[in-house]
């Protein structure tokens, strides 16, 4: 195990994410403060209590996957793709080190950063909506498989990407809406019941609802369920990456 | 094993790279780099100079054939070959926001060596780049950059050492401060293979050369022996009467009518002790033939490649 090519890797995009504090850190925090008076304070107010949680508590948890998966896959994706584009990726190529070596030092980065950036969202929370959290070991374990997962989702953004638009299509076309759409603002028992079933589709319901379950105890979908998902989709992602470095795929010609 | 593989650093055996598009780069390229040589691999634009690197340092897999480098093959033994290799590309890739001094600390370490900052300062320090050690890349120039690339390079303390056109873009003081160093780490015993499309410089430099053309590797041989057969001189002599054609009494020299008949040129071997230009010269006026202008010129590596293209056995020694 190259551990040295590891850290050397995990260290650079850390001091990135340092660099660019305030895009990577401060922003997304405002955003979700934005959230919070506005849905939890605002209008949440004016909103009945869903399972016997207040509104702006129970948006806590899809707000936070929210920023935990778009971070996850821009700050991956940007990550893999800047060596690409500014052609140091020569250097990575050239290196002694093992597609899971690079894995840990890219992924490793990107979902420490969300995570930090997940923490840091619930503490803001915590200043305007009074929660308690139910399973806090599970809470820490969802938030850093979410991380991880969606980490490598970037990554393979990351590499499948050959311009700045690609680069932006699938986190602001497919994830956001599919997040919007996952329950982060309402209970999926609260759609028709067609719409329930079109749903369990989306695979962020399976997220948010486990966080949710992680925060209060409550759940749309058995957390057992959520977290099977959750690793199935790792599971894809590991093997994709893991042909990507086999055969070169965008790589090496 | 005969003693000459060996002594090889670099086995390359049988590599063939043809690219997706259809393109075949490198046709069944066979050489062997001797251990603590400088070898200059020389080469037009496109001639396979650049895919025949990056297939040795692992930025290209080959279509087919092999490639050990210091003992271990570049593919099943890919951590021990490529921590063996450092690699300085010829564009000037760099990490803009980063530091001289955080980039070489990078490079080390993703080759999988411990920290050491006395070597960096020394590495630093012989590339005059030791001043500029906090300074951002994006701050510095083309030729400090490439300073950069050499020392991100050199940072992992390899014993093969890839310099891919490293004169492209360095001004005469970076060239001979660079020329001074890969002397010294081929006198310490690093393995030095670059690619130049100056003749001058491998002139200077290599102990032996290569030269490779629409992806075969059509000479390899040391710098002197081939130096004789390229160090062909010309001498354009321009006539005050143009000519139809080359009198008979002037067969004994290797002459040319061009630019429609107003300038004679002669080929000659500096390499020989009798030019024969005095001989020529005495010939032209024997035969009352005038000139106005003389003007004796090197030819350029790339007259020397379309030779080799057109009559590749007039070189093949």
């Amino acid at each position: 195990m190259n551990l040295h090519g590891i850290r050397a890797i995990y260290r650079f995009e850390m001091a990135r994410t340092f660099r660019t504090v305030m895009q990577s850190i401060a922003a997304p925090v405002l955003t979700t403060s934005l959230y919070f008076i506005v849905f939890g304070k605002a209008i949440g107010s004016r909103m009945g209590d869903i399972d016997n949680i207040s509104y702006g508590a129970f948006i806590i948890p899809g707000l936070v996957m929210l920023s935990l998966l778009s971070e996850s896959i821009s700050n991956a994706s940007f990550g893999i793709y800047m060596p690409k584009w500014a052609g140091t990726i020569y250097e990575l190529l050239s290196a002694p080190v093992s597609w899971i070596e690079v894995l840990i030092g890219y992924v490793g980065a990107a979902a420490t950063k969300s995570v930090m950036l997940g923490l840091l969202i619930m503490g803001t929370a915590r200043l305007f909506v009074p929660y308690e959290i139910a399973h806090p070991f599970w809470l820490i374990a969802i938030l850093l498989l979410t991380a991880v997962t969606f980490s490598l989702f970037g990554f393979i953004i990351g590499l499948w990407a050959d311009n700045f638009q690609k680069l932006q299509v699938v986190p602001l076309l497919i994830v956001t809406p599919l997040t919007f759409l996952g329950g982060a603002f309402y209970s999926i028992n609260m759609l028709p019941p067609l719409w329930q079933k079109i749903t369990l589709f989306n695979p962020v319901v399976y997220l948010i609802s486990g966080f949710r379950w992680a925060f209060y105890g409550m759940a749309d979908v058995h957390i057992g369920v959520s977290v099977g998902v959750t690793l199935g989709f790792l599971l894809i992602c590991l093997t994709f990456v893991w042909w990507v470095f086999n055969t070169g795929y965008k790589l090496r010609s | 094993m005969t003693d000459q593989t060996s002594a090889a650093i670099v086995r390359i055996r049988g590599v063939n790279k043809t690219y997706a598009s259809g393109f075949q780069a490198l046709k069944d390229v066979n050489l062997d780099i001797k251990r603590g040589e400088i070898f200059a691999l020389l080469g037009p634009n496109g001639a396979g100079k650049t895919t025949l690197i990056s297939i040795i340092c692992g930025i290209v897999n080959a279509s087919s054939g092999t490639v050990i480098a210091d003992g271990h093959d570049t593919l099943r033994d890919y951590r021990a070959a490529r921590a063996s290799i450092g690699l300085v590309p010829q564009e000037l890739h760099t990490d803009a926001f980063e530091s001289v001094w955080s980039t070489m600390s990078f490079s080390r370490g993703l080759f999988g060596k411990a920290p050491n900052p006395a070597h960096l300062e020394k590495v630093l320090r012989d590339l005059s780049l030791w001043d500029k050690r906090d300074a951002k890349i994006m701050t510095l120039s083309g030729g400090m950059k490439r300073r950069v690339l050499i020392a991100k390079a050199l940072a992992h303390e390899p014993r093969i050492l890839f310099l891919d056109e490293p004169s492209a873009g360095v001004d005469v003081e970076l060239r001979h401060d660079m020329w001074r160093m890969v002397r010294e780490l081929r006198a310490n015993g690093t393995t030095i293979i670059l690619t130049t499309h100056y003749i001058e410089e491998a002139e200077d430099m290599a102990d032996r050369i290569g030269v490779i053309n629409k992806g075969e590797l059509i000479i390899v041989e040391d710098k002197k022996v081939l130096m004789r057969k390229l160090g062909k001189k010309q001498l354009a002599i321009t006539l005050r009467q143009p000519m139809r054609s080359i009198p008979d009494a002037l067969d004994d020299w290797s002459l040319e009518l061009t630019e429609g008949g107003h300038t004679l040129v002669y080929s000659f071997d500096t390499q020989k002790e009798e030019t024969g230009i005095a001989a020529l010269l005495r010939a032209l006026g024997e035969h009352g033939i005038d000139f106005k202008d003389l003007r004796s010129s090197e030819s350029s590596l790339e007259d020397i490649f379309v030779s080799l293209v057109h009559q590749p056995n007039e070189v093949t020694v």
